[in-house]
């Protein structure tokens, strides 16, 4: 988030001209119309938003948004996007990555940008799979995942997105998926936070791996499948009948059943985005026993890297004249005249 | 004039140069005591050359050959441009260093060594069998020999320091009988001393009681024998103000000038590696001439922050030595194709891979100029001192901001440490190159981003310039508009303009001088980068002895100027010396077809004089069987069809 001045803008006004060229019916499309859709509810000033990207199928996204955008190189994404933030902090910068790009080959990156909590949003579209170079496994496809590349399936474990990135330093860790009719809240979330706010969204390639996040994405059974938190509110899902309570005994979250509205004698806990404990334990969550936690997990700032950084040259700048002739003078200096010498 | 270094420091006669190598554990602070003499020496008005030479191990064990640190001085009252090639003195702190460095040593040059480092245990690590000092192998030279240890012992003793913080003062004991010997002022070291102390002001006492003592040593020891008090007399230099500077100070100086010159703030984007590391400890000190210094994660985020800020609107300066910059490379075809001003600083060391981090090299010539995917063109500058540095520095800003590009300033290891005189330059003699930025569309009421001026450089737009929304990435783009084109014609143009813009900028610099002597001849010795010294040298004993040799030192190695095919069709032969196995050279080969040849040298340390003299000699010597062809080891390439006219 930064501190725009506030612009009056449509949707419209934030297509681009270029022809959006993902496969018909892939996740993208619904992310960039998330995206498109929540940028005029901030009032944002397209000049002075950013969208910057890597390289996957997700990196194509800053062409299709009319705004600044810079497609840059493999992984690298985060490290453009601190240069940029730190030559110009007023830019708003939206950072477009994958889970190839931002967990493989960009994993250094994505978890030095979070560390500094360098300002700007990230979207971390997860696919579990490479859809550019044409289906082999990702850093996040669940084991034995069967693709070009892995014949007989993948043998290694996948990485969780939101605990790396909550074990890099994220302060701000949310979830969402593309067809999501909440994504744009999450979106204004991340928004609204000051500092690098990481949002993992579930995307599906429906080439390459298609219906991949089905068990919980799916309508019909998205009551029971989904828990949506809240700040302050009790973690509830299933309309209501269940929850997630704390296992005094192992010190793990369960999942309790709720009589009526008395979700308080079950035990279910209050959500508390400031709760770093909660969530980790949250971010956790085995799917299956569990629902898939989504919505803003973990909310809680902390100075930005840039505001530091230009503070700091401001102290280091205080008081100080810079002049550079004499800066060029500086240290043990001697005098020669004419062709004599008389060191000084 | 020829430098006329000390025959022998024992003759009452002033020589007119004098090499001096000061030699011990990479603990005994020897980089530190050449520092500081080398300072004592500008202020006294001689003008100098260094070459520190330390161990890339930053404590290896102690008294262990490999552990051998050294710092070597030429200085004198005539012009100096290389280190030295033998020294007269050498002061050798241990047996290590002894076993190490006389070799290199002058015959009848002087030792001054500690005996108080001579136990047996010191060496057996040294490979001696016997004390050197105690046999004849040391016949062919001077040796003073004494106990400098306890007699530093003796000196701090009333400051009650332990054993080992007393023996650390050594070195200014040492420097202390140095500067008695060529007749330095001790006051600017004594103030140094104070201010580098200044918490802990026992310290500072101590090691001026050490100097003092070291002085007073030289004063009025009933030393026999050898040691003679030398004067050298200052040399001749323009009037003006001077200071010593180390490369990697002259390329921080020369990036903060050119940005202020440019009239943008810079961003730097550095990863700790050896021997660039200087350049972002300058800057970071910097910050009040608009500079923020970001230290990466790693060598790739440093370039890729350093674009994003281009991207931005300020002037992206990274820098590494080869490894580095191999890292660095995609992102560095990123800032090709999309056209953004960015300084690449390349402190070469000796390669491939890890390398000799602390030793010097010019390898990384074929990085520069051809080492990307594609066809990717950028401009490449080398510095060929430490002095050089700055006003390299602000050509490749230049360059980086008017043609939107990136820009390599290859320096090495050798200009990054090594520190020389040094003419405080004004600033205002500078000529400005103010940046301007797109502020509106450029194309009726079209942004076309890619539009080029007729230089062949495309507009710079700050990223938050109200209007100009618009995309850029490393996808082919459009000629005008900077979308996405991958049309046959397309690319080809794109290829063609970015070829163009970066070989059109031979027509923005100087025409190629000649260093020395004149534009045709016989021999051109053509160097670039840190073998100006040596060939300079060398050139003028040949041209003393009357052969046609002249010396050319290019500075605009990518593109060259324009009279360079020129200037070497005047010459019959051409020589190129390089610290590589001939990369240059193959440059040279490929640009102006001319039959160019290698003198060649990778041992991490510069070129001598006298093996430049060598290689000059074989093409004058009619009873040489050696058709001006290769000279030295390298017997890798064809001799010349020519013949030696002599
Ligand atoms: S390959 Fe998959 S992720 Fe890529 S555009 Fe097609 S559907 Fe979308």
């Amino acid at each position: 988030m930064n501190d725009m001045t506030p612009i009056e803008t449509t949707l419209k006004d934030w297509e681009s001209d270029q022809e959006v060229r993902w496969c018909p019916g892939c996740g993208d499309y619904a992310i960039l119309k998330a995206v498109q859709r929540t940028l005029p509810q901030l009032k944002a000033d397209p000049a002075k938003t950013v969208f910057i990207s890597g390289i996957g199928c997700s990196s194509r996204f800053p062409y299709y948004v009319e705004s600044y955008g810079f497609h840059t190189i493999h992984g690298r994404a985060p490290a453009f996007a601190t240069g940029v933030k730190l030559a110009n902090p007023e830019l708003d910068i939206w950072l477009v990555t994958g889970d190839g790009d931002g967990l493989s080959i960009g994993g250094n990156h994505l978890m030095h940008v979070l560390r500094r909590n360098v300002d700007m949003q990230i979207m971390l579209f997860n696919n579990e799979i490479y859809g550019l170079t044409k289906g082999q496994y990702s850093p996040t496809s669940r084991e034995g995942t069967h693709t070009p590349s892995t014949p007989q399936g993948s043998i290694d474990h996948p990485a969780n997105p939101c605990a790396f990135a909550l074990g890099s330093g994220a302060r701000f860790v949310a979830r969402g998926y593309d067809v999501s009719k909440d994504l744009p809240d999450v979106l204004k979330a991340a928004h609204a936070h000051k500092g690098a706010a990481f949002i993992e969204i579930f995307q599906n390639c429906i080439v390459y791996n298609k219906d991949v996040f089905e068990d919980f994405t799916a309508k019909k059974t998205s009551a029971e499948t989904q828990i949506w938190l809240e700040d302050g509110k009790p973690m509830l899902f299933a309309k209501g009948t269940k929850g997630i309570a704390l296992d005094q005994e192992s010190f793990a979250l369960k999942v309790v059943d709720v009589e009526g509205d008395d979700w308080q004698t079950a035990g279910v806990l209050v959500h508390n985005v400031k709760s770093r404990a909660l969530a980790h334990m949250l971010v956790e969550l085995p799917f299956g026993p569990f629902p898939m936690p989504l919505g803003v997990i973990y909310d809680n700032p902390a100075v930005t890297f840039e505001s530091a950084v230009v503070e700091q040259n401001k102290q280091a700048s205080e008081g100080k004249t810079p002049d550079f002739a004499a800066l060029l003078a500086r240290g043990q200096t001697w005098t020669v005249s004419g062709t004599a010498q008389d060191p000084v | 004039m020829a430098t006329q270094t000390a025959e022998t420091l024992t003759e009452n006669e002033t020589p007119e140069a004098v090499v001096v190598r000061f030699a011990g554990d990479s603990g005994d602070g020897m980089q530190l005591t050449g520092g500081q003499f080398t300072l004592s020496t500008a202020l006294a008005g001689n003008d100098l050359a260094t070459f520190p030479d330390f161990p890339a191990e930053i404590r290896a064990p102690q008294g262990t050959l490999f552990g051998v640190s050294a710092f070597q001085i030429n200085f004198g009252s005539t012009d100096i441009e290389t280190a030295g090639d033998a020294p007269d003195v050498l002061v050798a702190m241990n047996p290590a260093a002894l076993k190490v460095n006389a070799p290199a040593l002058k015959p009848g040059g002087l030792i001054i060594a500690d005996t108080g480092e001579f136990s047996t245990r010191n060496l057996e690590k040294a490979k001696y069998e016997e004390n050197p000092l105690e046999n004849d192998s040391l016949a062919k030279w001077d040796v003073l020999a004494f106990d400098i240890s306890a007699l530093t012992l003796e000196a701090v003793k009333p400051f009650g320091l332990g054993n080992k913080e007393a023996l650390r003062c050594k070195n200014m004991w040492t420097l202390g009988l140095a500067l008695w010997m060529f007749d330095r002022d001790r006051a600017p070291l004594i103030e140094w001393l104070k201010a580098k102390f200044k918490k802990h002001p026992v310290i500072a006492d101590a090691n001026i009681a050490a100097l003092n003592a070291g002085h007073a040593y030289g004063e009025t020891a009933e030393i026999s024998g050898p040691l003679k008090k030398v004067h050298l007399p200052p040399a001749e230099a323009q009037p003006g103000l001077y200071r010593t500077i180390t490369g990697a100070e002259s390329i921080s100086l020369g990036l903060v000038a050119g940005a202020q010159l440019a009239n943008l703030p810079m961003f730097f984007g550095g990863y700790p590696i050896t021997p660039a590391s200087a350049i972002l400890h300058h800057l970071a000190r910097l910050k009040e001439f608009g500079v923020t210094t970001f230290q990466a994660e790693d060598e790739i985020a440093a370039v890729c922050a350093a674009i994003g800020a281009s991207y931005a609107g300020q002037l992206g300066v990274t820098s590494s030595s080869g490894p580095g910059i191999a890292l660095k490379t995609e992102a560095i075809g990123l800032g090709i194709m999309t056209e953004l001003p960015l300084v690449i600083v390349n402190s070469q060391r000796g390669g491939p891979s890890t390398g000799l981090p602390t030793k010097t090299e010019q390898s990384d010539l074929y990085q520069a100029v051809y080492g990307r995917n594609g066809d990717a063109p950028l401009a490449v500058v080398a510095a060929r001192s430490p002095g050089d540095a700055f006003d390299c520095a602000i050509e490749a800003c230049r360059l980086a901001t008017r043609y939107m590009t990136p820009v390599m300033l290859l320096t090495d290891g050798y200009i990054a440490n090594a520190a020389e005189p040094w003419k405080v330059p004004d600033p205002s003699a500078y000529e400005p190159f103010p940046v301007t930025f797109l502020e509106e569309k450029n194309a009726g009421d079209e942004l076309l981003p890619y539009k080029r001026d007729e230089k062949g450089a495309r507009p710079w737009i700050k990223a938050g310039t109200p209007g100009l929304m618009h995309r850029i990435g490393g996808i082919e783009k459009n000629a005008d508009t900077g979308n996405i084109d991958y049309s046959p014609a397309n690319h080809q143009a794109m290829t063609d303009a970015r070829k163009d813009k970066i070989e059109g900028i031979a027509r923005d610099i100087p025409l190629q001088e000649v260093a020395m002597g004149e534009d045709s001849g016989t021999l051109a010795v053509v160097g670039w980068g840190s073998t100006f010294g040596p060939i300079h040298q060398a050139v003028r004993r040949a041209r003393k002895k009357g052969l046609s040799v002249s010396h050319i030192h290019v500075r605009h190695v990518w593109p060259m100027p324009s009279n360079m095919a020129e200037l070497l069709a005047g010459f019959d032969h051409v020589l190129v010396p390089e610290m590589n196995t001939g990369q240059f050279k193959t440059v040279l080969r490929d640009q102006f077809m001319i039959d160019a040849h290698s003198l060649t040298k990778t041992s991490g340390q510069p070129f001598s004089i006298a093996e430049m003299e060598e290689a000059i000699a074989q093409y004058f010597d009619s009873t040489s069987d050696n058709e001006g062809g290769e000279v030295e080891a390298n017997k890798t390439q064809l001799p010349s069809p020519k013949t030696v006219n002599s």
